[in-house]
């Protein structure tokens, strides 16, 4: 066991974990982080996402070792002040989740897609998001809020642009 | 007697503690972590009490507890809008509190589509008798007669003097009604209050927005993957590496090394280690040595061989025909006479989060933190496989990952009870996705045999169906005796469940001579088995749809006619038998569906095109109980990768009375694209040891990539009498899960030609019969 610090949310934590524990145990057993979840282990479904330098990362394939002093923002850490992202605003509007369970990648994906790319394509939408899956097969729902929070967001740094959504 | 009812009890008496019962129990979960509900023992709530039912509280707000879980589809939302409809309380001023088996009566959770179409019966009920009550109530403390008060958001107003007025909270606030309920099982439980007229329901009809889906988009939401106990412990199965294998030992020294082990536990073939972190968990069952001894025969043939081993076997059951006219001579004189097979694979539950629960086992007692969609179920079979008495054990229902029918057999709910009854410490269960994918129930597989024979004029005069289903031993609900760990401890039933029930078509064609029938076969290894077979949404109508309504298009073309028409031509022959109006109203579906669309009529194929990417449409539709859907899709199919793109959907929808139009909507869509994962990519693959889909990978399911671009859910009411007062609600979680495989199909084949008769319509084998056309 070693001790390793994480800024998480903006928090500093030192945890007393084997190297190569994944991010993922780190955040939910020992920081009692409840967004980012296991769904597979192995990096393929999205729903243990974080985001760590404007990355979508997939925290069950990443150890804890290797992200020592980075910045990692979980679903908990994307509302401002108690004021939602303009994704989870738009998640609601859609009413997008069944379940649920995947929908911390579903967000967390997004957000690094748009962070990116304001205004992205239904093509760059749909190949940015390919490799998040959801077995309640919310796929639709999911695309058209992130259309929803690409208006929202362009429009809040383009002052001069009216909200269409 | 309840816990529950205790704390009333106690309330009425207690008047400081008004306000701090009752919030108590509006969130279970934080309740028992308090141990506010108490040490237990934990009896049946009685649902022959009203008090079991509803609670309103002194500040005129309601909480509704039911013995249902809402798997994602808003049946919690719309529970809330029927009871606070006939209770007549603002919507936003109710709760509604699911499926802990302590504090909600036992409605036997989710499962069946039933939520409304059974279970919102009583619940409206109980709603309407507590108005009743507090309506008598009002009547006496303002002395005036019933019949002389209005009542609008829990507020009661003499209706000649709207000053004089009281609220549901001044009434009854913090005290029990102590009002008895009538009927001989919770389905039937009613008081003396009528039902509302639909037409007097004014949260009926309303789109309320999901009350679960902030806490699931902010993070805040507590799941039942987030319970965390003090003095817990996380466990990891090892499960057997080759279907059917026997243990022979253990070395344990090879995991006393790992950080934070506490213990092996074994009995039987059912093998667990035990640690204090998580992740040493999973890297102890990983390091485990254990030694298994081989099954002497093949469990099951290899997947490519599947239909002909099916095909071969001598069926564990035979089905009784359904039979209508006299088949043989039907086809005998038929003008045209049409065969096809068709084959629909095992496919998975194979739920986004792997199987997992918490057990804690304080006060020797258990308490079992799950999302069991059936968590009454949990709690009894536990009890049994445990030998505990039943009040003693409780569920607690709390969200997680969906899997349409997977917890039904809730295998980590059993094992954590074990494991913390073993260890006498909390213990977390967890499997791995390897564990889940491989492991988990799954849809049985079909083989189905179409003949259908029409007139000189081209009428369907005789259809066959006859079935093979791979579903002997098919799991049932949570029972002791048939899930995972109690078939691997040997503690397992001596009978298999028969499997296959009701496995025919449902679409409502009137053909003279009929006859439908389907028989069960089973795989060499019955028990201890990945390829056991449980209820995947629906269960098995995909399959059976795929097959009916993929030869209803080549009976169409046969009789070269437009497949629509050809349909409603059947739907609208002669015929007496037509219970719950499903006829009339598969007419109005249809009917709506080609209407959205914009249906021209005309035969399929359409003309082959000459560019990369062939486009067609296909048409199907399909019954579940008293609900109808008829969806049509346009594909794409690409002639040189032999992918297939569904690029629109519409669907006409009736399930009657409908209590939110856009969570149906939302429901709707949902099951679409889940039984469109299933037409195009899903199959489990296996080896004659072994499942070979383990993961995402080897599991392929539907992805952003495949989604259609549009999507259209007409919502249609085709009741002869749409305006009757006493219109029912039906069900609609799985009906829109059958049709679209066969749809699927049509379109492929309006589009090349080519007809598909096996089930997934991968690139590879899209490809490969394209090319044998010389598409």
């Amino acid at each position: 066991m070693s001790n390793f610090t994480l800024k998480v949310n903006g928090a500093t934590h030192t945890v007393d974990v084997e190297p190569a524990t994944p991010l993922l145990y780190v955040l939910r057993n020992d920081l009692g982080l409840q967004g980012p979840r296991f769904g597979c282990g192995l990096g393929q479904c999205g729903a243990c996402t974080v985001i760590i330098a404007g990355q979508a990362v997939r925290s069950c394939v990443r150890a804890v070792s290797t992200v020592q002093g980075a910045e990692v923002t979980t679903l908990e850490g994307l509302s401002q002040g108690g004021t939602l992202h303009p994704l989870q605003q738009a998640w609601i509007e859609e009413q997008v989740p069944q379940c649920g369970f995947c929908q911390n990648g579903q967000i967390m994906t997004a957000k690094a897609l748009l962070d990116r790319n304001p205004s992205p394509t239904d093509a760059q939408i749909r190949q940015g998001m390919a490799g998040t899956l959801c077995r309640c097969m919310t796929y639709y729902r999911i695309q058209a809020a992130i259309k929803r929070a690409s208006k929202t967001i362009t429009a809040q740094t383009d002052p001069t642009s009216e909200v269409l959504a | 007697m309840s816990t529950r009812r205790d704390f009333l009890k106690q309330s009425g008496l207690l008047v400081v503690g008004l306000g701090v019962v009752p919030d108590a129990l509006a969130d279970p979960l934080a309740a028992a972590a308090q141990g506010a509900l108490g040490p237990g023992p934990y009896p049946d709530v009685d649902f022959r009490q009203l008090d079991s039912w509803v609670v309103v509280r002194p500040d005129n707000t309601a909480t509704f507890y039911v013995g249902k879980t809402d798997l994602g589809q808003g049946t919690g939302t719309a529970f809330r809008q029927i009871m606070a409809d006939e209770l007549d309380m603002a919507y936003e001023r109710t709760s509604v509190v699911m499926g802990v088996t302590d504090v909600t009566v036992d409605q036997g959770g989710s499962g069946g589509s039933d939520a409304l179409q059974t279970d919102g019966w009583p619940m409206r009920r109980v709603a309407a008798e507590a108005r009743r009550v507090l309506l008598d109530m009002a009547s006496t403390r303002l002395s005036v007669p019933v019949a002389q008060l209005t009542v609008s958001a829990g507020v009661v107003s003499v209706a000649a003097d709207p000053t004089r007025r009281v609220t549901y909270g001044e009434l009854i606030g913090g005290r029990r009604f102590n009002v008895t309920l009538r009927g001989d099982n919770i389905n039937a439980t009613t008081g003396m209050a009528p039902l509302k007229p639909v037409q007097q329901m004014k949260y009926v009809g309303q789109s309320f927005k999901r009350d679960d889906i902030p806490a699931k988009v902010d993070g805040s939401l507590r799941w039942a993957v987030d319970v965390r106990l003090p003095g817990m412990v996380h466990a990891r199965n090892v499960k057997p590496p080759v279907a059917g294998a026997t243990l022979v030992s253990i070395d344990e020294a090879s995991v006393k090394s790992v950080p934070g082990f506490v213990r092996v536990v074994s009995k039987g073939n059912y093998v667990a280690v035990v640690c204090e972190r998580e992740e040493q968990a999973i890297q102890a069952a990983r390091q485990l040595k254990v030694n298994w001894q081989k099954p002497a025969t093949a469990p099951f043939p290899a997947s490519e061989n599947l239909f002909t081993f099916m095909r071969a076997a001598m069926p564990t059951a035979m089905g009784t025909p359904a039979a209508v006219g006299n088949l043989d001579s039907g086809l005998a004189s038929a003008a045209t006479r049409v065969e096809a097979e068709y084959e629909v694979p095992f496919q998975g539950h194979v739920s986004i989060g792997p199987a997992h629960a918490m057990a804690d086992p304080s006060n020797d007692q258990l308490t079992i933190y799950s999302n069991d969609m059936k968590s009454y179920g949990l709690r009894d079979g536990v009890a049994r496989f445990l030998q505990m008495p039943r009040d003693r054990v409780r569920v607690m229902w709390m969200e997680g990952p969906q899997a349409y029918g997977r917890t039904a057999a809730d295998d980590a709910g059993f094992e954590a009870a074990f494991l913390a009854k073993e260890l006498g410490r909390p213990v977390r269960v967890q499997w791995m996705r390897n564990e889940e994918t491989a492991w988990d129930t799954k849809g049985p597989a079909f083989t189905m045999k179409m003949r259908g024979g029409l007139d000189a004029q081209g009428s369907l005069v005789a259809l066959d169906y006859e079935a093979r289903i791979a579903d002997h031993n098919h799991i049932g609900y949570n029972e002791f005796d048939t899930v995972l760990i109690a078939q691997l401890t040997g503690q397992r039933k001596t009978t298999p469940a028969r499997g296959g029930g009701g496995a025919v078509p449902s679409e409502m064609y009137a053909v003279p001579n009929q006859r439908f029938v389907a028989h069960v076969v089973g795989m060499p290894l019955v028990w201890e088995t990945p390829l056991r077979t449980g209820n995947l949404r629906d269960p098995n109508g995909p399959q059976v749809a795929f097959a009916s309504e993929s030869f209803m298009d080549e009976l169409a073309v046969a009789a070269n006619a437009d497949p629509v028409a050809f349909r409603m031509k059947a739907l609208a022959a002669s015929t007496t038998e037509d219970s719950g109006f499903k006829r009339a109203r598969s007419i109005a579906v249809v009917k709506a569906a080609a209407e959205k669309y914009g249906w021209d009529t005309r035969p399929s194929p359409k003309r082959v095109g000459s560019g990369e990417v062939l486009s067609g449409r296909g048409f199907a539709y399909a019954v579940r109980s008293q609900t109808i859907a008829a969806q049509i899709v346009d594909v794409e199919v690409n002639r040189r990768t032999g992918r297939v793109f569904v690029k629109r959907i519409v669907c006409a929808h009736d399930c009657g009375l409908v209590v939110n139009p856009e969570g149906l909507r939302r429901t709707v869509e949902g099951a679409m694209l889940h039984s469109l994962s299933r037409a195009l990519h899903e199959e489990v693959t296996f080896d004659t040891e072994k499942v070979t889909s383990v993961d995402w990978a080897s599991y392929p399911t539907l992805t952003h990539a495949d989604t259609p671009e549009s999507i259209d859910v007409v919502i249609v009411n085709g009741d002869p009498n749409p305006n009757r007062p006493d219109l029912p609600h039906y069900g609609a979680g799985e009906t829109a899960c059958k049709p679209l495989l066969a749809a699927v199909a049509n379109a492929i084949f309006d589009a090349t030609g080519v007809r598909i008769r096996r089930v997934p319509f991968r690139n590879a084998r899209v490809l490969a019969a394209l090319k044998t056309a010389r598409v």
